[in-house]
């Protein structure tokens, strides 16, 4: 393989280049402190599709997620949400955060937190009517939590709690979804409802992006990957991305050779 | 008690240890549960230092002058907490201790340095306040509650804290629906599109007006007792925000009421001849209230400790 | 008169009170770091606030015996009963109600406080002048100290500070990891309530000098400060036994040295004083070397990030990536590569490939996981190691190395 030298025309270039992809990041670098969590990445979301990000622990998955939402400040790169910057885009975004980034001992219902997907459109001061609250309930009902409407958070399981989230990012009534480890402590019954509710929002024409860490499902799940580990690895069609050589690349000795195999061979499949 | 003494003597203070005792309650329900209980604690102590220097920089002892020092110092102090917090990446409870103990150590040297015996400013002014001489001499009953000539000269404390209270509560009003999500959800709040960051300032900020305005009825360290106990008795209550609010300001109003009315006649019951501390035994009260609630309180214990995933 | 404070020449009260200051700051200092290293620097807020009440009780009981109340020993005792109180309510609360750690604090210093402050009120009506002595625990007084009482002060601060020499290793230990000195067998709950047991003994003994406001100070300031200048905790603790010592040292001296100088406000503010020596200037952990640090890997990523895009042929986004680029002569004021950029490009981008092939294969699995799009690959393989690498991706052709 052979280094081609391109001489580049090195102007800056606008960021304002018009792409129809719900989520197009460019050169994105997030550190903590000395170290690069995230490294000059590149990542371009298909439209109407799933798409998971995968790489080892600590390898960058929910800090790209999270400068790709603005919650952490990069140290350079650009974000553009349906070809226009994050800020004038927010109201088509929905995001789950990780379930345990939360108090869930915060005293609040269960109904109450999907309200809070409605917050653009309340607003500060207006009154949450009947609409809103069978708008909460109806997503409720699609994460088939209905019956838990007047709990309090605390008193719900693991797999329980991710589905209230859930129905707080259906109740966002977004374009793009963004997912952080939404499977992670989960029973199976919460996993098949929530790929359910996943797989029919990819019905409706919506994008969902998941942080995702269980390799098995992967091609169960998903139609596209990202792989990363601290920078981009591979990105495309699970058919073609997804394989034993770039999850060597992603995990290096990390993975052990038979699951490598294992993973390739249902590639192959 | 007849309206003619009560009137006068008992009313405006009553009044203003609850509207204190309110204003301090509201927004110490976010703070307790956003874990920023103490920065009640270290606004009240750096409310010393910046009343010592409105006084050296003006060379009067006028209330808006002190309001406005106060409230300066409480900014400085929450500044330099986020401040050192960052730069010197410690825990916010050390950066917070650092700061206003040395803030309050500054106030007390300044004041020990500046010529201040003359006038009315002293340290245990500004400790525990003076809750029982905001009288009101114009007042002869509750027929001086309609009496404009007597209105006007009602203790000025009282109008300023019953503004206070109106601002305190507007902004937890307007800005309810963003200090529950980001308190609850500071990741989420911030995809919305909310400041989170200018908002927990402003949180801050409301909860420094609040206790400028009451330290000097009530006294600054015993602000303290009315920013976290109310909130943190009504947190064992309920599992509902809105209802923790209404717990928290029905404490309050308990802890000043019963405060006052212990510290003014309890002493008279037993024996005693002269009354109290009235803002000491505000504080008592509260601290009575939480621990009943913390020994009988329906949702006193953890129900939602987080679960490992 | 400040040299003569500082060499101990102006009497023997004022050396008492220095001695005492200095012992005082060495035993807060140090035990302030066990609680500073458990993340508890602020009980000992609600410790200190939490002595009013006992002061005024014990003042109480020791008139109604007949005494005049104002015996130094016995108003400490009951300080020491009351903090001890105030922090059993504060570990009750945290335990078993779900109130977090500040807000039982915040709830316990300031009812314990409220409640001390109705008590001086008490005695203020008990008799005329008799509260004159207790309202000086508040802030600390030196002035016209008795010699018993300064040698009570001395002698507390030396018991103070010979206790902590003696169960300094199990301290450190339960402070640093709890769980695994748990694991080791260490009674750590007893090591516990010693290390509190040592704060509310620093507490008491720093009452008259520097006053139940300000020992707070005490016990934060100088383990923070220590912890700019290392990272070993045995070493925190010297330091900021050293940090404290001087600050109640040359505090005590400042104070004697002059009329109007209250002694607690001015060991506070010395201690603050090597505080923000400390927190801009510290090599490491100060933040002036965080800044430059930080200023340094900004360029570093940039300048890489951009050597990269010139070696692929993308388009620069980033107007302070295009900058550095210019300015190390990488590319020209017109925006085009320069030779040194383009021989550098190349190098940046064939070294992304090396970590591409090591990243993808196993037997270089150490050295992968030291990748962050940031180090040399010279650094973590050998020459010949390299070589091979490169023999595996074909190879450059025609770049200097």
């Amino acid at each position: 393989m052979s280094i081609e030298l391109i001489a580049s025309q090195g102007t800056v270039a606008t960021p304002d280049r018009p792409t129809d992809s719900p989520l197009a990041i460019r050169g994105l670098t997030v550190s903590y402190g000395q170290k690069p969590a995230v490294f000059s990445v590149d990542m371009t979301v298909q439209p109407g599709a799933m798409t998971a990000i995968i790489g080892p622990n600590g390898a960058g998955k929910s800090t790209l997620l999270k400068a790709a939402l603005g919650i952490v400040r990069p140290l350079s790169g650009q974000v553009q949400v349906f070809g226009a910057p994050l800020a004038r885009q927010r109201a088509r975004i929905a995001y789950v955060p990780q379930r345990a980034s939360i108090d869930w001992d915060f005293p609040t219902r269960v109904i109450d937190v999907v309200l809070m997907g409605l917050y653009r459109q309340l607003g500060l001061l207006r009154r949450i009517r009947g609409v809103h609250r069978d708008r909460a309930l109806t997503c409720l009902d699609r994460v088939g939590m209905r019956d838990f409407a007047d709990r309090q958070i605390g008193q719900l399981s693991g797999g329980q709690q991710q589905r209230v989230f859930l129905a707080r990012a259906l109740a966002q009534d977004a374009d793009l979804y963004l997912l952080d480890e939404p499977f992670a402590g989960v029973d199976a019954a919460t996993e098949k409802a929530i790929i359910g509710v996943l797989k029919s929002l990819r019905a409706e024409g919506k994008t969902v992006v998941v942080v995702h860490h269980d390799l098995a499902t992967v091609r169960d799940y998903f139609d596209n990957v990202f792989l990363i580990n601290t920078s981009k690895v591979a990105e495309g069609p699970v058919s073609t991305a997804f394989t034993s050589e770039t999850l060597q690349a992603t995990y290096g000795g990390r993975l052990a050779t038979v699951q490598v195999d294992q993973l390739a061979a249902t590639a192959l499949a | 008690m007849s309206g003619a003494e009560f009137v006068p003597l008992s009313l405006p203070p009553l009044l203003i240890g609850i509207f204190a005792a309110i204003a301090c309650a509201l927004p110490g329900n976010f703070l307790v549960l956003r874990r920023q209980a103490l920065i009640g604690d270290a606004i009240s102590h750096v409310v010393l230092p910046g009343i010592v220097v409105a006084f050296l920089v003006t060379g009067i002892v006028a209330t808006w002058p002190m309001m406005l020092g106060a409230a300066g110092a409480a900014v400085i102090a929450v500044v330099l907490i986020e401040l050192i917090r960052r730069l010197g990446r410690i825990e916010p409870g050390a950066a917070m201790g650092v700061v206003f103990t040395s803030m309050f150590a500054a106030g007390v040297l300044l004041l020990e340095q500046s010529d201040t015996s003359t006038v009315h400013l002293d340290v245990e002014h500004a400790l525990y306040g003076n809750l029982e001489s905001l009288i009101w001499l114009d007042a002869t009953g509750w027929a001086s509650l309609v009496d404009a000539e007597a209105l006007r000269n009602l203790p000025a404390e009282l109008p300023r804290m019953a503004i206070t209270l109106v601002v305190v509560a507007i902004f937890i009003a307007v800005f309810w629906r963003p200090l529950k999500l980001s308190t609850f959800d500071e990741g989420f709040a911030r995809t919305l599109g909310i400041r989170t960051d200018l908002l927990g300032l402003a949180l801050v900020i409301t909860a420094a007006v609040a206790a400028v305005a009451a330290f000097d009825a009530v006294g600054s360290i015993i602000v303290i007792a009315m920013f976290i106990c109310p909130p943190a008795a009504a947190r064992l209550m309920t599992n509902r925000l809105e209802h923790q609010i209404a717990w928290s300001v029905l404490f309050a109003t308990a802890s000043a009421v019963i405060g006052y009315v212990l510290a003014g006649y309890g002493p008279l019951w037993l024996g005693g001849q002269d009354a109290v501390s009235a803002a000491g035994m505000i504080a008592t009260v509260s601290g009575l209230i939480l621990a009943l609630a913390a020994l009988f309180g329906p949702c006193r214990t953890r129900n939602g400790a987080p679960q490992q995933g | 008169m400040f040299v003569d404070a500082l060499l101990l020449q102006l009497g023997y009260n004022a050396t008492l009170v220095a001695i005492g200051a200095t012992l005082l700051g060495i035993a807060a200092g140090s035990t302030g770091t066990f609680l500073f290293l458990r993340k508890r620097a602020l009980v000992s807020d609600a410790i200190s606030h939490a002595t009013l009440p006992g002061v005024c009780l014990a003042f109480m009981v020791m008139v109604w015996l007949g005494g005049d109340g104002r015996n130094l020993v016995g108003l400490l005792l009951g300080s020491a009963i009351s903090a001890w109180i105030g922090l059993l309510c504060l570990n009750w609360l945290v335990q078993h109600t779900r109130l977090a750690e500040d807000a039982a604090i915040g709830a316990v210093l300031s009812v314990f406080f409220g409640f001390g402050v109705v008590l001086l009120t008490v005695i203020q009506t008990m008799g005329s002048g008799r509260q004159a002595g207790l309202e000086s625990f508040l802030l600390g007084s030196t002035a016209g100290m008795l010699w018993a009482d300064a040698m009570v002060i001395a002698v507390g601060g030396a018991v103070a500070v010979a206790m902590i020499v003696l169960l300094r290793r199990p301290m450190t230990l339960v402070a640093f990891d709890p769980d695994y000195a748990l694991a080791r067998g260490l009674p750590v709950a007893r090591i516990d309530l010693a290390m509190m047991g040592l704060v509310m003994a620093v507490t008491v003994v720093g009452l008259k000098i520097v006053g139940l406001i300000l020992i707070v100070a005490l016990l934060i300031i100088p383990p923070v400060t220590a912890r700019f200048w290392t990272e070993r905790s045995d070493v925190v603790v010297l330091l900021a036994g050293l940090v404290g010592g001087f600050s109640g040292f040359v505090g005590a001296a400042i104070s004697a040295s002059a009329p109007n100088l209250p002694t607690g406000p001015i060991i506070v503010l010395v201690s603050f004083g090597c505080f923000v020596m400390s927190l801009l200037l510290a090599p490491g952990r100060g933040a002036l070397a965080a800044l430059l640090r930080h200023l340094r890997f900004q360029k570093r990523v940039h300048l890489r990030q951009g050597l990269l895009a010139l070696a692929q042929g993308q388009p620069i986004y980033e107007a302070l990536t295009l900058r550095l680029l210019r300015r190390a002569g990488l590319v020209r004021p017109d925006g085009v590569a320069t030779e040194l950029g383009r021989a550098r490009a190349a190098k940046a981008l064939r070294d992304e490939r090396r970590w591409q092939a090591v990243r993808s294969d196993r037997d270089h699995e150490a050295a992968a996981a030291l990748y962050d799009g940031l180090r040399d690959i010279e650094t973590v393989l050998t020459r010949d190691q390299i070589a091979e690498v490169d023999r595996g991706i074909g190879g450059p052709k025609g770049v200097p190395a």
